[in-house]
This record gives C-alpha cells, structure tokens and sequence, in this order.
C-alpha cells in the first residue's frame, strides 16, 4: 500500500507539517469554529433572555436555545477544536506522518453526522433537555443518537493519535522522549478514553429506553455515571489547555519547561485522580454517603488541583525564566512589563492562566467541597464557575493558539492584525466579568436554567433583592461584551482563512519521504543536568511567579473560610 | 529544548526540580490537606451537614404519607388553588412532595424546633432551593431524603425549584412559613 509521506516545512516556523494530517488539522479546526459561531449566536440569545431588562424569548425557546448552547460550546466547538490540537502534537510536533489518514477522515465525518443529527434534534422542539439530558425527562432518540455517533468518532480519532505517536518511535521521527506539549495531549486523549467509555455507559441505555427497550433508568444512577462523562470531558479541556498554555509559552518565548519532571508528573496526577472528581456533582443528592463524597471529592480531588496549582506555577514560571534570560531580570516584574502584551497569542494565553485559576479554580474547589455545595448547587454560581474555567481557560486559550495557526498552518495573513491585539482582551475580559456576576447572583440564590428570576405565573413567587437583578444585569452587560470579542475572534479568523494574503515562499515545495521524515538526527550529547544560571533573586530563578502563586493562593484561602463563614450561618441541618 | 521539542536529556526525570517548584508543591500540598482536613471537622464541629438518610420509595407511598400529614395539620389553605398549609408537630417528620410544577404542601414551621424533613420527586428531577438562606438539595423520583433542619429566624421564606424541569420550571416556587413558638 503506498503511504502518502508528503511534508512540507514551515518557513517562518520551522515547524513540519505531513500533507494528510494538515488537512485534517485545517478541517476540524474549522469544524470546531463553525460550532463556535452557531453556539455564539445562541449564547448571545440566552444572555439577552437572562437579562432580566430585555427578557427576549419566551421559555420553550429560550431552554431550546441553551440546550443548544450548551452542546454547540461544550461538546462539539471544543472536542472538534482539541481533535485539531491533537493532531497537530502528535504529526506536526513529532514530524511524523499521521497514522490512517482515512480512518480520520471517517472520524471527522462521524463527529460531523452526530453533532448535526443532535442539532436536528434539538431544534425540532421535542429534545430540550439541556446538555446533561437527565433521565426521567426525556429527549428525542436522535438526540442520544447524535451524541453518541459524535463521541465514538471523537474515540476513533484519539487512536488515530495513539497511532501516530506508536508511527512516531518506530520510524525514529524524534530522539528522546516525547516533547512536554506531546505529553499533555496525550494525558488529554487519554483521559478523553475513559471519559467516552463512560459516556457509552450511559448514553447508549439512554438512547434504548427513549425507543422503548429499556422500561426504567434510575435517575441517581444516571447523575452518577453520566457525570463521569460529564465532569471529565471537562478534564480533557483542561488537559488540552495546558498543553496549549506550553505550546504558547515556547512558541513566543521559546520557553522551556522548568523542570520537566515536574510538569509531566502533574499530567500524571491529571490521569489519575480527575475521574473521581466527577463525584462533587452529586454532593447535593441523597442516598450517596459522606465518605463516598468526601474520598472522591477531596482526597482525590485535591491531588488533581495540586496539579492544576503545579502548572499554574510551571507555565509562567518557565517564562519568566526565558524572559530574565533574554536579559528582562531586573526586580521582580520586569520579564511581566516587557513581555509582548500586544501579542494575542500571549495575552490571550496569560489572560486564559489567570482567569482559570482565579476565577474557574478557586471557585471550583470551593464549590465542590462537600458541605460548601450546599450554598451553591444549581444556583447560577456554577454556569458562572464553568464559564471561568472552559470558557475563559478553554476557549480562549484556543483562540490565541488559532492566531499562531493561521499563518503557519492556513499560510494566510491575518487579515485584521489591529483587531486581534484587542480581541483577546474584549473577549476575555468580557468573559471574566460574566462569569463574577454570575457567581454574585448565585450567592444571592438565583437559579441556574431558569427562565424567570420574577416567576411570571407562580402561584407563590419568590422576590429576589435588587442585587440579584444588579447582577443579572451587569452579567448580560459582560456577556454582550465578551459576543463582541468572540465575533471579532469570528470575523477575523474566517475572514482570514478565506480571504487572507496568501503566503508564498518561493522556493516552497512538498518533499516527499519513502520511510519516515527524515534520518534521525544523532544522540545529543549528554548534557549535565545544569541550574538556570544566575538568574531570579533570593535563591528562586522565577521569583515573580513565586509572588503571584503567593497571591493566588491568599486569595483562595481567604474565600474558602469567608464561605464557611457564610455557611455556618445558615440553618443547621444533618 | 522548549516544551514543544523533545527533552534535552533523554531521561528527562533526572533534571534536578528547582527550588521555587520544590516549595510551592510543598505549599500547595499542605493547603489541599487543609481543606481536605475541613469536610471531616465540618462532620464533627460543624452544624450544616446534609443527610446521609434516604429511603428507596415510590410516588404513591410518598404521597400517601404526605396526604395523612395534610389531613391532619392543615390549619388553612393559600392561593386560588387552596394549597394546604401544613403546621405540624415540632420535631415530627415533615413531608414535601415535589411535582411538575408545584411544592406540595406549603408548611409552616416553629421558630427554633427542629424537624425531619421528607423530601421527594413524584416525577422529574427537581431543586429543592430555600431562598433567602440559599439552601440547596437535589431532588429525585424514588429516594426519599430525609433531612433534619431547624429554622433560626421567624418569617416567610420561598422554596424555589433551582433543577431544569420543563417549560414552567419557572412558575416551581412556594412558601415556607417560619413562626415563633405557641405558647402552651
């Protein structure tokens, strides 16, 4: 069977690209992009209906819209954006060819069949159930069916991955171990594994009984399964946007992990512990007990923050190092002030590491702390949480690595190079405040999917203060905003990728190889294991990044015990 | 070697960790055993803990036992559609029906007794939300949650329904009524 081995190498990047992988790295980039738009549209109809001022849609359409939403975003934007992600780490950063081109074309096309049959589904009317679909209310079968088709090609393409990384070390592409960036996406696909598996678990009994095989699905067991389909998708995103979070770091700074021990072992942790995370969904349920939710939320969990803490510390931390290298070693912020804010790569990607950690973090583990849940479930404070940690971790993370991939993979300019320098920090900036006063709304008890905070034809109506209308309010100011930057991140990169100045470089062409890339380069020498030099202050080589750890973890610290405060004042209850 | 190249050494977890990674994980291990630690103190010195008391039930048990609650503690009934409400014994077990759409029945509790509260779906998921205190629960069909609370203030306070459940999941909302003791 003859193997397609065309690559070509990036000239302003050095990076080497295989001709089948490219494609498939372009295509569901754009796949993921062209969710994004649809899930844009709809998130800026559910913030307009939120908006207790405006109250656009009426309610069948308003819970359609968020279903929808929700699945746009979370499921097929993301997971079609991180199949790129994967791609590209495994064939373009090991310089290998990409394992079974086809078989990924079939993935691609699956994941494209399933994410439009549930589309279908739910906008037909009869499938508005929200992303999490919990039992006994029940959607149309082909929603469940789209659902699944999607995620078993999403399965499908995590081996083509798999594949190539196996292609990789037999055809000797690479010396050494993987690179740090490969090795995240890894601890991504892996996780992305038993999350799918999960996911089959529940899904596929799902989809029987909504066609009348299966007589009865017991809602607790659904909650418990389905959220370890759930909750460790979301790990993926966090796995993936890490490695993205490396990846930036090394392409603007040519940054080098600190150590590389540590930051591989904290992917490690990743794989290890964040399934049982998943168990901090159901702290409000009964018939669970409080050691099952206090081992799988706490004693588990936390081992999964340490790692997310790890990072939160390597990733500006081997900046730094790279800054004060390149001379920026003056004080303690110096490598900060100078570094590249104009970049959207980079400020996208630093505003995607202190929002995630700030906002999506601290609030996460608070929140999924057994008896501090209670203040907090299903009220608007979670979307507020997961809106910080996917959306201004995930998505915009993304967004900034998509302004490094137009040039070098689309091989086009940007078109408005102005508007993307602001569009990092419209989005992202947006995002944050929308996410804070959704979390202030929460505080104050406004419930989450809930279409009116005034309870418009109750018999008994609840009268919320007029802070929570204050914060609903400034919540759909910060969600228009964030639409604002989210469509220039859309006209930008679709204006780009169509109609962008082509780059051309002339003595550009495609070299075909029979085995492998290209002769292995030699061993490296061995090196001695050596220090960063005379760097940093006061015995730390990155002692910036030490200070805002130090600040991050007061803050979170401080707002863990105000909510035990704020609890221990509520009526007791056991 | 930067992150997205292979590492410089080949056995890469022989590079020495530098001092500032070295501290912070220490840092932020002992942090995640603090909180970790506070679930379990919470269990013991705490006084807000949720139940681990739930029951395998059916619609017809559950409404039945609320319906002999109603028949003999309603002290009078609110709204056009004459929804009970209950006042009952303190400390006696207490039962709240969830259903599409509606809280069923509306109690009225004492100020400072405690009650064990039943609660549980007929139907669909709910959110069992008491606003302002902003106390949440979920709500399931077939598992009867029993929940021993006492209410601290006198006043009237509204149970919302804070889990996705159908087109009027917004008009889920009643009344919890908390009086100062009678005086026997």
């Amino acid at each position: 069977m003859a193997v397609n081995r065309n690559f070509r190498t990036c000239p302003s990047t050095g990076l080497v690209y295989h001709e089948p992988a490219e494609k498939l790295i372009r295509w569901n980039a754009v796949a993921g992009v062209v969710s994004l738009l649809v899930g844009g549209v709809l998130a800026l109809l559910v913030t307009l209906t939120r908006w207790p001022a405006v109250k656009l849609l009426p309610p069948d359409w308003f819970y359609l819209v968020l279903t929808a939403h929700g699945l746009d975003m979370l499921v097929f934007w993301i997971i079609f954006f991180e199949i790129a992600v994967l791609y590209f780490a495994a064939s373009t950063l090991l310089k290998c060819r990409l394992a079974t081109p086809k078989v990924a074309w079939v993935a691609f096309w699956l994941m494209i069949v399933g994410a439009i049959t549930n589309n279908i589904a739910v906008f037909k009317g009869d499938s508005s159930v929200m992303f999490t679909s919990y039992v006994p209310m029940g959607a149309h079968p082909l929603f469940y069916l789209g659902f699944i088709l999607f995620a078993v090609g999403a399965l499908v393409a995590c081996f083509v991955f798999f594949g190539t990384l196996v292609v990789g070390k037999a055809e000797k592409t690479y010396n050494g171990s993987i690179p740090l960036v490969t090795f995240g996406a890894v601890t991504a696909a892996i996780i992305a594994v038993f999350t799918i598996a999960a996911g089959a678990i529940i899904l596929i009994p799902t989809f029987l009984w909504s066609v009348g095989l299966v007589s009865h699905i017991d809602s607790l067991m659904y909650r418990t399964v389905w959220w370890a389909f759930g909750h460790s998708s979301q790990q993926i995103n966090v796995a993936a946007h890490v490695s993205v979070w490396y990846a930036i770091a090394a392409i603007v700074f040519g940054a080098k992990p600190m150590s590389e021990k540590v930051s591989r072992g904290a992917f490690v942790l990743y794989i290890l512990f964040l399934q049982l995370a998943s168990a901090h969904h159901l702290l409000a349920d009964p018939g669970l007990t409080s050691n099952w939710k206090i081992f799988n939320t706490s004693y588990a969990m936390y081992l999964a923050v340490l790692a997310s803490m790890v990072h939160g510390l390597t990733v500006p931390g081997a900046i730094e190092v790279a800054q004060r290298g390149k001379g920026f070693n003056k004080g303690l912020f110096e490598w900060l002030r100078k570094a590249p804010w104009g970049n959207p790569c980079f400020s996208g990607m630093f505003m995607s590491l202190v929002g995630f950690g700030f906002l999506g973090g601290i609030s996460g583990v608070m929140m999924g702390t057994e008896q501090l849940n209670l203040i907090i479930h299903n009220t608007i404070y979670v979307p507020g949480h997961f809106h910080a940690t996917v959306v201004v971790g995930t998505t915009l993370a993304f967004m900034a690595l998509t302004y490094f991939l137009i040039p070098t993979l689309f091989r086009r300019e940007l078109m408005f190079p102005g508007m993307a320098k602001w569009q990092t920090y419209v989005y992202g900036l947006g995002m944050m405040g929308f996410s804070v006063f959704m979390m202030g709304a929460g505080t104050l008890g406004v419930p989450r999917r809930h279409w009116d905070m005034a309870f418009s034809g109750a018999a008994l109506p609840h009268e919320f203060p007029g802070a929570a209308y204050l914060m609903m309010g400034l919540m759909a100011v910060s969600g228009v905003l964030a639409t604002v930057g989210g469509a220039m991140y859309l006209v930008n990169t679709v204006g780009s990728v169509f109609f962008g100045k082509k780059i051309v470089t002339p003595d550009f062409k495609r070299v075909p190889v029979r085995e492998g890339m290209a002769p292995a380069r030699p061993p490296e020498p061995a090196v001695a294991p050596a220090g960063h030099g005379a760097i940093g202050a006061g015995g730390f080589v990155a002692p910036g990044t030490f200070v805002l750890a130090m600040v991050f973890l007061t803050s979170f610290v401080l707002y863990y015990f105000v909510n035990w405060k704020y609890l221990s004042t509520v009526w007791p209850l056991k | 070697m930067s992150a997205i190249e292979p590492p410089a050494q080949r056995v890469w977890w022989k590079q020495p960790l530098d001092r500032v990674e070295g501290t912070w994980i220490v840092i932020a291990f002992a942090w995640c055993m603090v909180m970790f630690f506070m679930m379990p103190y919470w269990h013991v010195y705490g006084k807000q803990n949720l139940s681990n008391e739930a029951y395998r039930s059916s619609p017809e048990a559950f409404l039945a036992k609320a319906q002999a609650m109603v028949d003999k503690h309603t002290v009078r009934t609110v709204t056009e559609q004459n929804i009970p409400v209950v006042h009952p014994v303190p400390g006696a077990d207490v039962y709240l029906v969830a259903r599409l759409w509606q809280w069923w029945p509306v109690l009225e509790l004492e100020e400072g007794q405690t009650y064990r509260l039943h609660i549980m779906s007929t139907d669909w998921l709910h959110g069992f939300s008491l606003q302002p205190e902003n106390i949440n629960i979920q709500v399931h069909p077939g598992y009867e949650h029993v929940v021993t609370l006492t209410p601290t203030k006198e006043g009237t306070y509204s149970i919302i329904c804070n889990e996705y459940c159908g087109i009027n999941h917004h008009t889920m909302a009643s009344k919890l009524y908390v009086v100062k003791p009678k005086k026997s």
